[in-house]
């Protein structure tokens, strides 16, 4: 047990391994750091920023930044809380998020962590940018509303497929999820197989004619909100103490 | 043309040997040859490099200065800085807007002139300013409009323009720019006679150890506005493990306000060289890269040139200055248009073909620069600092300025003041004292490091220029009576919005809505409650942005709120009817309006 490191996570000893970052550390701890744009099995991309924590009174990404003995983060804090609520706000009014009609509604992170921060209305006002869908594909939509540039169809398609489907385009307010052709999803090289399509956190990448399939009430976050399997890990072995 | 362009394109690979981490130059030499970058130029050059070209067109489209759509002849590009604007740059906008028939971002139908706005050019002491086709135009006045206009149409060439030429090195033949240096104050370190090569000949008689001991006994910090340690930065980078390792300069001088790089670069270059020929001895790196923003394209043959006269005085290149085992190159790698890639990260990507997005950290870059080795990246500035620091030596250079701040500091100064330009001035300088220097003693509010820095009230001018209290990379615009400096702080979050790589969520999304805000109390609408929300809002952004353009980017509108909430404050209004004062009755039924013909009968007394 020499790679292990044990740091302190809102007053809680915490034991990590040696190359974990805050985020994992947490997690096999079953502490939650709310996140989005953050999965197992792909690189981190940081742009979400939600699981921004306190460490040495600097704000860090806790998805990126590694553990070190003796590490002190402070995570649970009603200031960060409230500006993860606003990024979570900024992110519905940059895009148009249409959660009663939307066929990821109950299955949707960004939606869930709306709910576990208790928001039911944005207090920013909405952007209503003017964006396209694309369903040039056979078997996938790509609607460019509901899209928050997370990343992780970018991540996946390269490092999980193999491929480089999607790409991000322009910059700043006017950066956008792109593809690799001159326009189309159908254009490219996107399979039903891979796993790019199962990366996308919000509807913005939905598989054909499979809509709804979850009756209301068995949808993943129906019932537990969004985190609460990585906390039942504390709660478990908390019963086994 | 097809033929041609897969010809060309094949060529222009070629040449740079299909290294895709050099991608910037490519693109830019695609687009030099054929004016723009097609989609099917952007799909030859991916195949070319053998690379997905998404990411081709995901760099294409991240840099302002390469272009997806044809464009004219002559591309006007109409800087839109606040210092330009203060100066006239909006009425001279408006007239190039009337003369030529078209809005920003169009080009004229006879395809001969397209028009852009440019976030900061760097002429800000010479505004309005335009660069043409790479050829700068400064003073310009709504006189000279319709001269620039007629001259393009008929012969689509800048350079006639250009009547007369700046002072010192602005005339040499490899330059011949109207740009003025405007140098009002010569200070002991950088604008002081040099005995030329002493520097690297000092440095090259000690060890490595040694000359980064004297950096540190100078107590040099990084003139770029951070401010951190030179001597501690280059330690880092020696001792990182790796085969290569490289010395950046960064001439990405960006921040509005700044443009001291310019003259730098353009009167002291082999003081530029020399020091990070110093730097590269110093860690043990044998080849560095000047990363020059795009904007200062006129400067590059003059810059090239310079680097050739180095390598044939033996300067540069195997064993240099007679010091054996000792291999020092340098090359320009050009931007092309993004105010990010000043961010040393962003930089690196960029140097590396890649969209101009900071990386996270860590690893750091001492120990995983680009291309993955051990990186140094200095200002401009600061490699001027250490050429004279290992010329004079470190006693001589750290008893000048303050404890903290030693050495001197170069000041690019604009706006409301009778003399704008360059000072060289020591540390430890008061705001006021700097406001005389400079003739702008009615000033209302100085800006002090650009947008990303702070706006300061008259209550703060004994405040002192240091790293200790106003923390600066040189920028001042002085506000004089009559600026309004909640529009000017409306201007500099337009700035951001247009800079930001847009790879997070607060920088990208919260300075839009920054924005929303204040133009809503600039209109004669806001209320109370809107300053808790702005600065909220703003210290979301700040804590929550990943690099420090995000972090910086509020700070428009968070130090105007603590310095000038007078201001503020003024425009508010308790609505007495409960409405939402942004309400606005008449746009929210101008649909039924026009669908019905008729006025709502209420609005009919």
């Amino acid at each position: 047990m020499s790679d292990a490191i044990t740091l302190t996570i809102d007053e809680v000893e915490v034991t990590g391994r040696k190359g974990q970052t805050i985020l994992q550390a947490a997690d096999d701890a079953g502490l939650y750091i709310p996140r989005l744009c953050w999965v197992k099995k792909l690189k981190p991309g940081a742009t979400c920023r939600l699981c921004t924590v306190m460490v040495n009174n600097r704000p860090v990404a806790a998805c990126t930044q590694p553990i070190t003995e003796g590490m002190i983060v402070l995570h649970d804090t009603e200031p960060l809380n409230r500006y993860r609520r606003n990024l979570i706000d900024m992110m519905f009014v940059e895009g148009n998020h249409m959660c009663p009609v939307c066929e990821k509604s109950g299955n949707c992170e960004l939606q869930a962590l709306a709910y576990r921060f208790g928001i039911t209305a944005p207090q920013y006002p909405y952007l209503f940018p003017r964006r396209p869908v694309d369903a040039s594909h056979p078997d996938v939509f790509l609607d460019q509303n509901r899209c928050i540039q997370c990343g992780r169809c970018v991540r996946a398609s390269q490092e999980l497929d193999g491929k480089s489907v999607f790409q991000f385009f322009g910059r700043g307010a006017q950066k956008k999820l792109g593809v690799n052709a001159e326009a189309r999803l159908a254009d490219t090289n996107l399979n039903l197989t891979d796993e790019a399509l199962n990366s996308c956190p919000v509807g913005a990448l939905l598989r054909k004619r499979v809509g709804y399939a979850i009756p209301v009430g068995r949808r993943l976050y129906d019932l537990q909100p969004i985190g609460s399997e990585i906390e039942a890990k504390a709660r478990r072995a908390a019963n086994r103490k | 043309m097809s033929d041609n362009l897969k010809v060309g394109i094949k060529n222009i690979c070629r040449e740079y040997g299909r290294d895709r981490s050099r991608l910037m130059d490519i693109l830019e030499a695609v687009q030099g040859q054929f004016g723009w970058i097609s989609s099917e130029a952007i799909d030859l050059t991916a195949r070319e490099l053998s690379m997905p070209r998404a990411e081709v067109e995901g760099v294409v489209s991240f840099y302002a200065f390469l272009h997806q759509q044809p464009t004219g002849k002559a591309i006007i590009r109409m800087c839109d800085g606040v210092s330009c604007n203060m100066n006239g740059g909006h009425n001279v906008a408006d007239l190039f807007k009337k003369e030529l028939g078209i809005s920003f971002g169009q080009t004229t139908s006879d395809g001969k002139i397209t028009l852009e706005h440019t976030s900061c050019l760097g002429m800000c002491d010479q505004g309005p300013a335009a660069i043409i086709n790479g050829t700068v135009i400064t003073h310009i006045s709504t006189d000279t409009v319709k001269e620039i206009v007629h001259t393009l149409r008929e012969t689509a060439d800048p350079r006639k323009l250009v009547k007369t030429f700046g002072a010192g090195q602005n005339a040499d033949r490899l330059i011949q720019s109207m740009v003025t240096n405007n140098i009002r104050k010569h200070g002991p370190v950088i604008f002081s006679v040099m005995e030329p090569f002493l520097a690297l000949k000092n440095a090259l008689a000690m060890n490595p150890a040694e000359v980064i001991r004297d950096i540190k006994t100078a107590r040099l910090r990084g003139r770029g506005g951070a401010g951190f340690p030179t001597g501690m930065k280059w330690d880092f980078t020696r001792e990182a493990e790796g085969q290569r390792r490289f010395v950046l300069c960064n001439a990405d001088e960006g921040e509005p306000g700044t443009f001291k790089d310019r003259v730098l670069l353009t009167e002291c270059p082999h003081m530029v060289f020399e020091g990070m020929t110093i730097a590269g001895y110093a860690i043990g790196a044998e080849e560095g890269i000047v990363y020059l923003r795009g904007e200062y394209q006129y400067l590059k043959n003059y810059l090239e040139n310079v680097l050739a006269e180095r390598r044939e005085a033996g300067l540069l290149g195997k064993n240099l200055a007679g010091k054996a085992g000792f291999h020092f190159t340098i090359r320009i790698q050009m931007g092309a248009g993004a105010y990010v890639c000043g961010e040393e990260t962003a930089l690196i990507n960029s140097c590396e073909g890649l969209r101009g997005e900071p990386r996270d950290r860590p690893p750091f870059r001492a120990q995983q620069g680009y291309l993955g080795a051990p990186t140094v990246i200095n200002n401009v500035e600061t490699f001027c600092c250490v050429t004279r620091i290992l010329e004079k030596g470190a006693p001589w250079f750290a008893q000048i300025g303050s404890q903290a701040s030693s050495g001197t500091k170069l000041f690019s100064v604009s706006g409301d003041c009778n003399r704008p330009g360059i000072y060289e001035l020591p540390y430890g300088i008061t705001l006021k004292d700097l406001l005389v220097e400079v003739g702008g003693e009615d000033a209302i509010g100085v800006q002090v490091g650009g947008p990303s820095g702070q706006c300061v009230s008259p209550a703060g001018f004994n405040r002192i220029i240091c790293y200790e209290d106003l923390a600066t990379g040189g920028s001042i615009i002085v506000f004089g009576p009559g600026r309004n400096i909640i529009e000017i702080a409306g201007q500099f979050l337009d700035f951001f919005i247009e800079e930001s790589c847009g790879w997070c969520v607060p920088c990208r999304v919260g300075n839009v809505l920054l924005k929303e805000r204040v133009n809503k109390i600039l209109a004669g609408k806001g209320e109370p409650e809107d300053l808790a929300y702005l600065e909220e809002l703003g210290k979301t952004v700040k804590t929550m942005s990943r690099c420090g353009l995000g972090q910086t980017s509020p700070n428009p509108v968070l130090t105007t709120l603590q310095n000038f909430r007078g201001v503020y404050e003024k425009g508010l209004k308790k609505p007495l009817d409960k409405m939402q004062r942004t309400f606005d009755l008449d746009s929210a039924l101008q649909e039924a309006v026009r669908i019905q013909g008729r006025q709502p009968v209420h609005f009919q007394d």
